[in-house]
């Protein structure tokens, strides 16, 4: 919402390019495991920053404070008890991974719903939102969460309205072990593989980021000690958008574009045989098909 | 800490036992994680539970709550036998050379030391000394070669704890001791430091003294004492505990860690000369040699004008500490109090700050000693249990009703720390001003005006009344400009000090030192014929005639090494590092010329503040321990402790086994037993489970279950439980449990783990369980009765009086 319309770069459900000029660079949030304590500090500063309630939560056999995010609760760390030669306990901070090719914008029919930033923050502006939770399937990580009574969906913003004064996001300011940087993606990226080289000498040979290829990269990278075994923290091996999604958007829209064409040459056979007037009508039923 | 916090970033090896920092010092921790990426540092984490800190440590061992001693004493034996001992600086800096008595020994069958007295349980402590010249000064063997010198007795002494007895004892496999060995005795080289995180992981327990003496000997003999990444590092606790040990809190102190006055102590002079050490070699500086400038002008600072040489500095009017008709002196520590209130000695109590009921030992002991009194006042910025204790669903604890209970409680609403100036004194020894954030709700009052308005009431009582002895209270120094709410700037110059009149220059009295007014900057500027005034020789220098230096908050690091000296005050003298001597060689240069503390350029020591005489050459030998008698540092400690002068493993009172070292005396021989109905122990057979309490992350004390966001986090009180034994039980995770002791019983929800596995202890399968103490009966989600203190015994250390809080035994069923 902070950002202003010369920032945007993508828009849900509009066919009409992002009016985003202005030059930003990719922002990117790190997070390294090996180096958090699970100490939540994160999760409430999310809270107080952005106004969220306290939840009411039980004891689940866990140190994680809930099952899963809320529509309250944006930012989570999984706890995870491991085993793999020795016991390791797997301490995950788990938010919204803002995706180069973000799948919910991407399922989102409500016309600029869900935006995406020059500088590669996914937002999602509520008083767009249509509650359909199309984003909720569109998400390779389950991070969308609908909210009963105000029927939207919310999610980590990056602190979008932080960043855009040059603020660092509210949960990498309260991080006390430095584990949470930020920055630009490329120094957030040669920071992640100096410390996955570092963790590689110290015996941890399947360290690695975890910055998916199939959703185009992810604007907040992670450095796992167990690179091999992402499923260990909570974490899909492989994420894509779900077909269904792109099949949707990509396909149908493919399709769409195709009638469209279609659309065109029969308006031409059309003008050609009948002149001007019936066009228009053509290309708008091309169009509203593709909103449906 | 020897150290301090940012100084952790300079270790190449941090050994984390006895605390769990990454769960009770988060912020602190960052400097932990700075040393694991900058310096690529080894993490070695040792506890009975895998910790958040053992989560990022690069390496973890599981041993038996209680067994530390032995796990250390295995390393000392360890660094002995593998050459791992860094022997220039032992004997440079340590007492390894002294000899001992004749009459010293320890009997290895038995587990005692000489001096033993079966009958009245405790120890005649002569034999435990040096062997002294005719001058007086302890005698000597620089080769460490002769049979009775301190290296050779520890040596032998340590030889028993073997990589097979300490997995014996501890529950830990020989392999995983011998990994974690390698790792932290590779910094006996002078190129590598090595530091020691520890809390109340090892000050909970009967021998908690010796656990921290033990870890003393290891750094020593690895020659990390001093150096910059190095030392013996205790983290506190709460935000100012620190700062309330240094002022006198504990009850056998003055501020300033001078001994309190006894009964029999009739004079200044004769209690000064009971407490002020004589120097024990001839190179010693016997910085305690002062003790007479710090108490004088600490009387001075009480008593003010009323404090004169004729009636020797207000001597009577302080308060000395009570003898017993057997002739001990009286022991009004934490868990004392409790007894003595129990036995009906107290009439009222006053407790700022503070919950006994929650914070134990052993809830219903506290309760029932709650219940003698005739009042009570409670000063807190929240209603908690010992404010309450009265109400009905506390006392049924205690099979009380409330009609039964005559005793008259007070709450007074009291601000929090936000809502006040003042100080706060880290575990770094920085005293750092704060500033008031927002003004305390409703009728909430600071503390100092609590206490003035206490004061200032009884003392026009005794003014209109009389008394029995109304000198202390009438001639009480209340020079505040506000007499009812004192500005803690204030007090904070008062504790610093002052000049009362000039003060001429000892060694050319042409000079004036001090100008009458003018604010103390160094110890030696305090004076013993009463012209200065100091309510803590300890902090002098912090509020100078350059003004409050707690306020100051430069981040300036020219040494490069996090020693931010222009941040705050840091006691003593502004130093950065404690016992900084030891960073250097016999000729002043840095063991580590990467890490240098302190160097001699020729004519002074430069880098922090010397602990050292400043312009004292290397070469006159000066001892580099200025607080020690001896100079050098003490790793056979002559008669201050009362349970030995080494290190021993005993087991907690309550144990699942035999100490596998001599099984009759099996727990610290010199612990005294109170003797109330409540002071029981429980039996390995009935009771076969070591439990321990902690606390968590996510809440402070007893404090934020009164917090939302705090509750929500860690919403229940919990039991957490091996894999194994849930499975033996037929317990699952969110089952209801219930963990009973000798003591008392507490239910919550099962949280079962790989995180705490059973151990082969001596031949035995033991389980260990635990569970956090921040739970009660008031605050947010209530849940009555979740006290962890329910459960825990009243046994103490001998040496400090800290509660076994940690190891003891329980049983475990499904609620």
């Amino acid at each position: 919402m902070a950002g202003g319309t010369l920032e945007l770069r993508r828009i849900s459900a509009s066919k009409s390019p992002a009016p985003g000029i202005r030059q930003m660079p990719t922002v990117t949030k790190y997070i390294d495991t090996t180096t958090c304590i699970g100490c939540k500090a994160c999760e409430v500063a999310c809270q107080e920053w952005n106004d969220l309630p306290a939840e009411t939560t039980v004891q689940i056999g866990t140190y994680q404070t809930l099952p899963d995010m809320t529509a309250n609760f944006w930012n989570l760390i999984r706890f995870a008890e491991y085993e793999n030669g020795g016991l390791h306990w797997l301490m995950r901070k788990d938010q919204c991974m803002h995706c180069e090719d973000p799948g919910c914008l991407k399922a989102c029919p409500a016309p600029s719903a869900i935006v995406q930033y020059m500088n590669g923050i996914v937002d999602f502006q509520q008083d767009h939102c249509i509650g359909c939770g199309y984003c909720i399937t569109g998400c390779p990580f389950n991070i969308p969460k609908f909210h009963n009574k105000t029927k939207k969906v919310y999610k980590c913003t990056l602190c979008v309205d932080r960043v855009a004064v040059g603020l660092e996001p509210a949960c990498i300011k309260a991080c006390p072990t430095g584990c949470l940087q930020f920055g630009t993606k490329s120094q957030m990226v040669q920071l992640a593989h100096h410390r996955v080289e570092q963790l590689k000498n110290q015996g941890y040979s399947q360290a690695t980021v975890y910055d998916p290829p199939g959703v185009g990269g992810t604007n907040v990278i992670t450095v796992l000690a167990y690179g091999d075994r992402p499923d260990a923290y909570g974490l899909p091996r492989n994420p894509t958008i779900p077909l269904a999604v792109r099949l949707w958007k990509d396909v149908l829209q493919w399709l769409g574009n195709l009638s469209i064409v279609g659309g065109l040459i029969i308006a031409a056979l059309h003008y050609l045989r009948f002149g001007p007037k019936a066009v228009k009508e053509e290309a708008q039923a091309a169009e509203s098909g593709d909103e449906i | 800490m020897t150290n301090g916090w940012t100084d952790i970033r300079n270790a190449d090896v941090i050994l984390a036992m006895g605390g769990n920092p990454a769960e009770n010092h988060p912020v602190g921790f960052r400097f932990v994680m700075e040393a694991k990426r900058n310096r690529n540092a080894r993490l070695i984490a040792v506890d009975p539970r895998f910790t958040r800190t053992a989560a990022v440590a690069d390496y973890f061992v599981q041993i038996r709550a209680g067994t530390d001693i032995a796990f250390l004493a295995g390393l000392i034996h360890y660094a002995f036998t593998h050459n791992r001992v860094h022997e220039a600086y032992v004997r440079a800096y340590t007492n390894a050379s002294f000899l001992v008595r004749q009459d010293y020994a320890f009997n290895e069958e038995e587990g005692i030391f000489s001096g033993w007295d079966q009958e009245k349980g405790s120890y005649d402590k002569a034999s435990w000394n040096y062997e002294f010249d005719a001058q007086g000064f302890a005698t000597v063997d620089p080769s460490l070669g002769h049979p009775r010198c301190v290296f050779q007795l520890m040596k032998g002494f340590y030889s028993r704890y073997t990589p097979e007895m300490v997995s014996e004892t501890c529950g830990c496999r020989v392999e995983d001791f011998l990994k974690a060995a390698e790792i932290i005795t590779s910094t006996y080289t002078p190129d590598r430091a090595g530091t020691i995180l520890y809390a109340l992981g090892w000050t909970h327990h009967s021998h908690s003294v010796q656990l921290i003496h033990a870890a003393a000997m290891l750094q020593l003999l690895l020659g990390n004492i001093g150096c910059a990444g190095g030392g013996v590092n205790a983290l506190r606790g709460h935000a100012n505990i620190q700062g309330g040990t240094d002022c006198g809190m504990a009850y056998h102190n003055l501020p300033g860690y001078i001994p309190i006055p006894k009964a029999n102590h009739q004079s200044s002079g004769q209690f000064l000369e009971a407490v002020t050490p004589r120097p024990l070699r001839p190179n010693s500086m016997n910085f305690w040699g002062n003790t007479d400038r710090f108490f004088i002008s600490q009387m001075k600072a009480y008593y003010g004008e009323a404090a004169s040489r004729e009636n020797d500095f207000g001597y009577h009017f302080h308060p000395k500490l009570p003898q017993t008709p057997a002739g001990d002196y009286e022991n009004w520590s934490w868990a004392y109090i409790f007894d003595h209130m129990y036995q009906g000695r107290m009439e009222g109590l006053l407790s700022f700050g503070m919950n006994p009921v929650a914070n134990g030992p052993h809830s219903k002991k506290v309760i029932n000693a709650l219940a003698t009194l005739k009042w009570l006042v409670v000063t807190e910025c929240f209603e908690q249990e010992t404010s309450t204790f009265w109400k009905r669903e506390i006392l049924e604890l205690i099979q009380k009703r409330p009609e039964e209970v005559q005793t008259e409680v007070f709450l007074l609403p009291a601000a929090n720390f936000a809502e006040k100036d003042g100080t706060f004194v880290n575990s770094a020894r920085w005293i750092q001003w704060k500033w008031k954030a927002v003004d305390p709700p409703g009728e909430a009052r600071s503390d100092q005006e609590i206490i003035s308005r206490l004061f200032l009431k009884i003392r026009e009582l005794y003014e209109k009344d009389g008394g029995r002895f109304p000198d202390p209270i009438l001639h009480l120094n209340w020079w505040y400009t506000n007499p009812f709410d004192p500005s803690l700037e204030e007090v904070l110059k008062e504790i610093n000090g002052w000049a009362l009149k000039d003060v001429r220059d000892e060694r050319d009295p042409q000079r004036m030192a001090l100008r009458a007014g003018q604010l103390l900057s160094n110890f030696l500027d305090a004076q013993a014929d009463g012209s200065t005034l100091s309510g803590n020789w300890l902090y002098i220098g912090m509020y100078t005639e350059a003004g409050n230096l707690t306020q100051r908050r430069s981040t300036a690091d020219p040494s490069g090494l996090g020693r931010y000296s222009e941040w705050a005050f840091n006691w003593p003298a502004n130093r950065r590092i404690l016992y900084n001597r030891c960073s250097a060689d016999d000729q002043g240069r840095p063991w580590d010329p990467s890490r240098p503390v302190i160097r001699w350029d020729g004519g002074k020591w430069v880098g922090d503040v010397p602990d050292y005489g400043s312009d004292s050459a290397p070469e006159a030998g000066l001892g580099a321990f200025l607080m020690i008698p001896e100079g050098g540092a003490r790793l056979f400690v002559p008669g201050q402790f009362v349970d030995g002068p080494f290190s021993e493993h005993y087991e907690p009172a309550e144990s699942p086994v035999l100490n596998p070292l001599h099984s009759r005396h099996s727990s610290n021989p010199a612990i005294a037993h109170f003797k109330t109905e409540w002071d029981v122990l429980g039996r390995a057979e009935e009771f076969p489970i070591v439990c321990t309490t902690y606390r968590l992350t996510e809440h402070f004390h007893y404090w934020t279950k009164n917090n939302a966001y705090n509750m929500q986090l860690q919403p229940e009180f919990f039991v957490e439980i091996p894999e194994d034994l849930a499975k033996e039980k037929g317990i699952e995770k969110g089952d209801r449990v219930r963990v009973s002791s000798a003591r008392g019983s507490i239910e919550g929800k099962a949280l079962v783990t790989k995180r705490l596995q059973p151990m082969n202890v001596a031949g035995k399968k033991v389980y260990q369980i635990g569970f956090p103490i921040h739970w009660g009966f008031l605050g947010r989600g209530q849940q009555k009765g979740s006290l962890a203190n329910l459960v825990t015994p009243t046994i103490v250390d001998p040496n400090s009086f800290a509660p076994e809080y940690k190891g003891f035994l329980v049983k475990l069923e499904k609620a």
